[in-house]
């Protein structure tokens, strides 16, 4: 592999660095930075003009379904619509069959993500952070994290009980990983589909409160900071209230951080109108305040991530009435067109910024090396253009699953390519 | 005339004009109920297949005598037994028995939005006759043509709607219509039952009978579900009719004669006292005929349109 990447805008924040560059890249490794540089023939030239070279994009909430439900996705085709929506990594949630919750599983994903990528998508394990996910053993944490594992979670399930999250916390401060919560005290959403408000007033539906995320984010805060030394990240966070406990507990410097999903966003509760089923998400899409909560929200540095939550489901499975419908979206695809459209070009964020919250925050949050954008270092980049403008079509998706609600939606901001552990894929 | 949409899904955004339509079409076919020979030819050819997630029997039966009066084919469905228990999709009972060659589909099911879902997946016109807590869009309309019948007009009446007003189906309908046709709606319930934000589709919100009862011209009183009782939104039955039962001694306060609605089945003596229920200002029975009327006339104006 010799690429001569030509005339790109290479951002690096954890540089301070956005200049306009080329870069020479043999065999993985970053062989030249630097302005006009000359490449003989053997160099595969890609002209990346108004394009930005950011460190690689990372997602670090994603559910790849394997092993168990591969009917909805592989970590092969995962991995693909991962590459294609310019991530070198995703975190898959333990919520497969079997468990992430023992140390075989965790390293069965990494390693099937090594095999059907050749390592140009890195796999990472968020193991369970209770065996089973049933919230009510601790799950081998020291074992995992010896696996691999990057993090803890029961994700579609949240930590119900305090004394157990309590311990949860505990036990894995020993090895400085975060403990992922979904946030949802449960005896308040019991047959939930929507946010509860007016739209869910109107259409008779019952509804999933805001409260419910908020009440056990606080909660969570109190053990956090009763546990000071461990680490706590609040998974697709929703409502205006959640917002305001995590920017609390930040300025008492509490070891918080939170990530939103591009849905939460760019959609409102008012779009489940139409009934339509890749709207159906936990936690669900909230109002218009919300989302500009949100917004807010990672302007200040309050949300410190963006992450997907790609949760795919068949066609049949999702084409079912409202209430049987699975919980959940997929994402990997639209990240970086969502981000860009709704944060970039409406000036909450630059791209400096989101390159913060879909690679450094991320990836310092789950405890993984800096990417390096210099000459000798291994190449980990994403490619993407911020002025192309595109329109979603679900059936060139990468992804085995095509449940997203922005089919046909016009989006401006688009991944070019990545570059992973000598590998690269480029549209 | 012609009605706005080739579906009846639900009253929210129907059209003032539509409803006037639906309702003044609802006359004559009344008038066809009173003769000896209930039956007309309009739908004559037409199949209509009664889909029931839902046991009903009162809906049911008002939606199948309205079609086998307007001469349509009928085929009722319903769930139990049938392949849903099996595992089969909506999307494919609903296919399958389009492959049927049918005209027109009646769906009741538990979950809001499902007739709106099925318009999706099948080409035949959908009356919703109930979805979830969503809407009852029939009963709406037989209940405006019950007031209509008694007041002259609908516009300026004082309507209260009392009980369980998150889960009914009934209540929703009933506030997209009356607010459309210029009648000022009330709820009134335990706090556990009012839904949040309700006060924005313009209804005044009360949890005192006695508070509403001197301001209206009628009360439609829903039925309470003992199960609601489990889930925790209200202590007791005994306590609920204390409260929220519409009786004869709460009305009697009234300045003038209240009429009484109720969609039925009614829990006598729970909700609404049976001296009520059976007594001069109640137009529940008015009601029971009225939606035959109204059934025949929606069937009928979405049945020959196409």
């Amino acid at each position: 592999m010799k690429l001569h990447l030509k005339s790109g805008r290479l951002i690096d924040p954890t540089k301070g660095k956005d200049v306009v560059t080329d870069m020479l890249i043999v065999d993985g490794r970053i062989e030249r930075i630097g302005q006009s540089l000359s490449a003989d023939r053997s160099f595969e030239t890609i002209d990346l003009k108004n394009k930005v070279i950011a460190p690689g994009f990372i997602d670090m909430h994603v559910h790849l379904r394997e092993p168990g439900y591969e009917h909805k996705e592989t970590i092969e085709t995962g991995c693909a619509s991962a590459a294609a929506g310019g991530f070198t990594a995703v975190c898959c949630m333990p919520n497969t069959n079997p468990t992430i919750d023992e140390e075989s599983v965790a390293r069965y994903v990494q390693e099937e993500g090594r095999r059907v990528t050749g390592g140009l998508v890195d796999v990472y394990p968020i193991a369970a952070a209770t065996k089973g996910r049933k919230g009510e053993e601790l799950a081998p944490m020291a074992e995992l994290s010896k696996a691999g594992a990057v993090g803890f979670s029961d994700d579609g399930s949240p930590i119900a009980s305090a004394e157990l999250m309590r311990r949860v916390l505990e036990y894995s401060s020993m090895y400085g990983l975060p403990v992922i919560q979904h946030a949802e005290e449960q005896t308040l959403t019991k047959n939930g589909l929507m946010n509860e408000g007016l739209v869910a007033t109107r259409l008779g539906m019952p509804g999933i409160p805001p409260i419910a995320e908020e009440l056990i984010i606080e909660r969570d805060i109190i053990l956090l900071r009763y546990v000071p030394l461990s680490k706590y990240h609040v998974a697709h966070i929703s409502t205006s209230g959640s917002i305001g406990c995590v920017r609390r507990a930040k300025a008492e410097k509490l070891n918080i951080t939170c990530e939103v999903a591009p849905h939460h966003f760019t959609l409102t509760d008012a779009a489940v109108e139409s009934f339509a089923t890749n709207l159906k998400m936990s936690p669900p899409l909230r109002t218009k305040d919300d989302v500009q909560a949100l917004k807010e929200a990672l302007r200040d540095g309050t949300i410190d991530v963006i992450a997907t939550d790609h949760a795919p489901h068949t066609i049949d499975e999702k084409e079912v009435e409202y209430a049987q419908a699975p919980f959940g979206i997929v994402g990997l695809e639209t990240a970086i067109g969502l981000s860009v459209t709704e944060l970039v070009n409406q000036k909450y964020l630059t791209l400096n910024q989101l390159i913060e919250k879909l690679s450094i925050n991320p990836r310092r949050i789950l405890s993984l090396s800096v990417i390096n954008i210099q000459e000798g270092e291994t190449a980990n980049l994403t490619v993407f253009d911020p002025e192309k403008e595109w329109v979603v079509d679900i059936q060139a998706f990468k992804s085995k699953s095509k449940n997203s609600p922005f089919h046909g939606r016009r989006l401006k901001g688009k991944t070019i390519g990545i570059i992973n552990n000598g590998k690269s894929w480029f549209v | 005339m012609k009605l706005q949409s080739r579906h009846l899904l639900g009253l929210e955004g129907v059209r003032k004009e539509d409803i006037t339509l639906i309702l003044d079409t609802a006359i004559s076919f009344k008038e066809v109920l009173e003769r000896p020979i209930k039956k007309v030819p309009p739908l004559q050819g037409k199949t209509i297949v009664n889909l029931f997630f839902e046991s009903s029997t009162r809906t049911r039966i008002s939606f199948e005598l309205a079609e086998r009066r307007l001469s349509a084919d009928v085929v009722n469905f319903t769930a139990v037994g049938s392949s849903v228990s099996k595992g089969e999709t909506l999307k494919d009972t609903a296919r399958n028995i389009e492959a049927m060659k049918i005209d027109m589909v009646v769906i009741r099911h538990a979950s809001s939005g499902a007739p709106h879902f099925l318009t999706r997946v099948v080409e035949a016109n959908v009356i919703n006759a109930g979805d979830g807590a969503h809407e009852h869009p029939t009963q709406a309309l037989l209940d405006m043509m019950t007031l209509r019948e008694k007041y002259g007009k609908l516009e300026g009446l004082r309507v209260c709607i009392v009980g369980d007003i998150l889960h009914s189906r009934v209540a929703r309908s009933n506030i997209y219509g009356l607010k459309t046709m210029g009648v000022d709606v009330s709820v009134c319930g335990p706090a556990t039952m009012i839904p949040r934000n309700i006060e924005a589709l313009g209804v005044r919100v009360y949890y005192r009978l006695e508070d509403v009862i001197p301001q209206v011209d009628a009360l439609n009183v829903l039925r309470i579900q003992l199960e609601r009782q489990k889930s925790g939104l209200f202590p007791s039955l005994r306590e609920y009719h204390r409260f929220f039962g519409v009786t004869k001694e709460k009305v009697d306060r009234a300045p003038k004669p209240i009429t009484i609605m109720h969609p039925g089945p009614i829990n006598r003596d729970v909700e609404l006292s049976a001296d009520l229920a059976d007594g001069p200002h109640s137009v529940i029975l008015e009601q029971v005929t009225n939606g035959e009327a109204v059934r025949m006339a929606v069937l009928y104006l979405l049945g020959t349109s196409n």
